[in-house]
């Protein structure tokens, strides 16, 4: 085999980077608009809240499951912890964020109870409870909109904290939301616990086959739920940082949102078959995933056009990744 | 006398109303290999569980240097220097060989983090131990089935384990990585770790044991040391009837028409100018080594090398055969070797997997003549003899043995001229292997098939084949009628080839 061909069967992420670099530059070549550092750092910016959610589902998708139920998990952690904000006069941000973590764990937690003492298929189990989690939200806490005027303050400031700004040619200010750094940090805790902890390792042997896991020592279910668990509570976490973002509280919030991620997370090189998958593939994945559908407006494409983008995203990365996983198994 | 290693003593274990073992008494001394033989089923592998703390006997006692162990778990026994090699190894193939190697180490060690130089600096030990070539840093899955199970004992023994039991270390190997994990298996021995060899595969059992303990149904049935044994003997004690090797003394008349006639056959970098012809009735043996062609002159004539040259003539006729369609339609069929995966719809009934050629022929205007279908079905499990009440339970609860009668039974069903067979008996044990190698040998007399039976198992071709082909690098390089060679011939052949 060719070294590249070989470099790329190794390092997955060599092949996102290479579709990301593609991407970018064929968008910039049809409109030079592309480059402008606004354009730049608001793709940045939307690459926050998907490319956090997908750290959830990568940890899931490593141990051989799936997960459906944190767009719900994240509406149900962010509006709740709005509502209380709201109703309890508390307005401050460590707190807060603490909460929407919160809430996302317990709820990360029922996946696991499901997942490990009734054996049930981790899309099944999440499909329920993401459906029953949106439903409680909308029929027992309420479907009202918290729109900007009645949000705590602290959430939107914190949200608006820009790292730096630079001027444009056409004299305007372009910032980048320090969220970005947010999401760094996030993600590099991700990889230092996938990476460098037993617990991480634990994932990925739970990936390759569970008896086998079971038979070197790893604990199967104290794994489950440090799994389902921190992807709830990272959800949760993702749902409060998108409200402060986009300054609204909406219960209806990310419907449909799972497949995007999906997409991205399976971009970057995680197999669905579990066991594969990193940490900067799926930042990666997720930016790839964030460039090419926001771009169609600047590349003149009707923005209707997105779902049929991300559909056959979600195809084309998951066909490439099984096709090499079965030329792996072969 | 020093105590021995390991020894059971009357030990009785059943699940639900089954008895599994009975009464079972078995020793292991120090650095001995002991191999332990029986067919599936006869109780194998409860016994690897009991010694292996997996299951607790329901009777007698297990002792270790003498000692009584009261009660022994699966850290117990690991404790007690206990390793085992299952079957499927265990292993991690998303993970590199050197983080198989080192995740248990640290695991017991109780370890939170991860250094990554630690973990290769394990592995490079536990490697050289071994004494073997394995690159570290590649995926387990990307090895081939010999360096799993390298990477297997080398990771067993890292626990300086005095006993290693390997469950049928021996069945995806080809004859010279078994000859090389026989070596590996005599220097652990030269160590003073003793091993269980657990296999079916008579060869194999009196080349390497010391010891020998044969268990049928549950029951200790022979023991004692390897010299007081030959094959017969095993079998007898393994089937508890006598199998004789009775050979294929059928004779094709001399002139009948050629059923298959292939000339100068040649696929660029697979196979040269290949030759053959097969009398109707006639079973032709295929050997060679791995990667000798004989698979893909096997799919070259189940016309899945649509790319050949040369001419293939069935009963006189000129027909090129590009695609399974066209191959079925000349009346060949194919059972592949491995049958799980290439031969059977695992999910499915016996029934279904059964009528999975004939659905065409069963079909009327589109729809399956549900009535004639379950009659076929039913006429072949009785024609095959397949242990089974009635044909709608899952094909997973057969025995290998039974399987491949499915597989085979399936393309009988099409009345096919020519049954290409590719490893009729791979996994499956000495018992139902003689009821295969009769029925096929019925077939062809009977029918007037002609067999082409592709295997690693020199006394089966022995056996049953007429004529023995050999095949090297895509060459046909002998065909040797059976009266003129034997197994230990053949064997010669084969090594000189290597």
């Amino acid at each position: 085999m060719s070294g590249i061909a070989n470099a790329f069967r190794r390092h997955p992420e060599l092949m996102v980077a290479a579709v990301l670099v593609l991407t970018v530059v064929t968008i910039g070549l049809v409109n030079p608009v592309f480059w402008q550092p606004s354009n730049l750092f608001s793709l940045l910016r939307a690459s926050v809240v998907t490319g956090i959610l997908g750290l959830a589902v990568l940890l899931v998708m490593l141990s051989g499951g799936i997960d459906v139920s944190f767009p719900a998990f994240a509406i149900a952690a962010m509006y709740l912890t709005v509502k209380a904000m709201i109703a309890w006069g508390f307005d401050s941000i460590l707190p807060a964020f603490a909460m929407a973590t919160g809430i996302g764990l317990l709820l990360g937690l029922v996946n696991a109870v499901f997942v490990h003492y009734l054996r049930m298929i981790p899309l099944i189990v999440t499909l329920g409870t993401g459906t029953a989690v949106r439903g409680f939200i909308l029929g027992v806490v309420g479907t009202s909109q918290i729109n900007i005027d009645q949000m705590p303050p602290k959430l939107i400031d914190f949200a608006r904290t820009q790292l730096f700004s630079v001027t444009q040619a056409d004299g305007s200010q372009a910032g980048l939301s320090a969220m970005v750094l947010v999401y760094a940090v996030v993600a590099l805790l991700i990889h230092l616990l996938l990476r460098h902890t037993m617990l991480g390792r634990g994932i990925y042997a739970l990936g390759g086959g569970e008896e086998a896991a079971r038979r070197v020592g790893f604990n199967i279910r104290q794994t489950t739920f440090l799994i389902y668990g921190l992807a709830g509570a990272i959800a949760g976490f993702a749902g409060l940082l998108h409200g402060a973002m986009i300054w609204t509280a909406n219960p209806r919030d990310m419907v449909g949102l799972e497949l995007d991620v999906i997409a991205a997370v399976v971009l970057g090189g995680a197999s669905i078959f579990g066991g594969r998958g990193t940490v900067i593939g799926t930042i990666l994945g997720g930016l790839t995933l964030v460039v090419i559908t926001n771009s169609l407006i600047i590349l003149g494409i009707d923005t209707t056009w997105q779902r049929v983008v991300v559909g056959l995203i979600v195809i084309a990365a998951t066909a490439a990744t099984a096709w090499r996983d079965r030329k792996r198994i072969a | 006398m020093t105590a021995p290693l390991i020894e059971l003593r009357h030990v009785g274990k059943s699940f639900a109303a089954v008895r599994a073992l009975e009464d079972v008494s078995l020793s292991i001394g120090r650095g001995e290999i002991h191999c332990l033989a029986g067919e599936n089923g006869s109780g194998k592998s409860t016994l690897i569980k009991v010694i292996s703390g997996v299951w607790q006997p329901d009777q007698g006692e297990l002792l270790i240097d003498g000692q009584r162990i009261e009660s022994m778990t699966p850290r117990a026994a690991i404790t007690h220097g206990v390793q085992v090699i299952y079957q499927d190894f265990s292993l991690f193939g998303n993970l590199s060989v050197a983080e198989n190697l080192a995740l248990s180490s640290e695991l017991q060690e109780g370890r939170k983090l991860v250094s990554w130089r630690r973990v290769r600096e394990i592995a490079r030990r536990a490697i050289d131990r071994l004494g073997v070539d394995l690159p570290l840093d590649a995926l387990v899955e990307t090895l081939p089935t010999s360096g799993k199970q390298l990477v297997a004992i080398a990771r067993a023994l890292m626990s300086d384990p005095r006993l290693l039991i390997m469950d049928e270390p021996t069945t995806a190997l080809t004859g010279r990585e078994v000859a090389a994990l026989f070596r590996v298996v005599r220097d652990i021995q030269s160590r003073g770790i003793a091993v269980l060899f657990v296999s079916h595969k008579m060869r194999e059992m009196l080349e390497i044991s010391e010891r020998l303990t044969v268990i049928r149904s549950g029951r200790v049935v022979a023991a004692g040391p390897i010299s007081e044994f030959d094959e017969a003997a095993i079998t007898r004690a393994m089937t508890g009837q006598e199998i004789a090797a009775e050979g294929y003394r059928w004779k094709p008349s001399p002139n009948a028409a050629p059923l298959l006639e292939v000339e100068n056959l040649t696929i660029p970098g697979q196979l040269e100018d290949v030759s053959l012809r097969i009398l109707p009735g006639e079973i032709v043996g295929v050997s060679g080594l791995l990667g000798s062609g004989r698979t893909e002159l096997a799919l070259a004539l189940f016309g899945m090398q649509p790319g050949y040259t040369g001419r293939i003539r069935i009963a006189g006729q000129e027909v090129r055969l590009d695609s399974v369609q066209h191959a079925i339609e000349h009346g060949i069929a194919y059972v592949p070797e491995d049958r799980l995966t290439e031969g059977l719809f695992l999910a499915q009934t016996i029934d279904r997997n059964m009528l999975a050629t004939s659905l065409g022929r069963l079909s009327r205007a589109g729809v399956v003549q549900s009535g004639r279908a379950a009659r076929d079905a039913a006429g072949m499990i009785r024609e095959m003899a397949i242990a089974t009440p009635t044909g709608d339970r899952p094909v997973t609860q057969l025995s290998g043995g039974n399987q491949q009668r499915v597989v085979i039974g399936r393309w009988l069903l099409n009345d096919p001229r020519l049954l290409i067979l590719n490893g009729p008996t791979v996994g499956v044990d000495v018992g139902s292997k003689s009821g295969i190698h009769r029925k096929i040998r019925e077939l062809a007399r009977a029918r007037g098939l002609g067999v082409l039976m592709i295997s690693d198992d020199l006394p089966e071709l022995v056996e049953n084949c007429n004529r023995i082909l050999v095949l090297h690098r895509g060459r046909l390089v002998s065909d040797t009628p059976v009266e003129a060679t034997s197994e230990t011939a053949l064997g010669e052949q084969l090594a000189a080839l290597a």
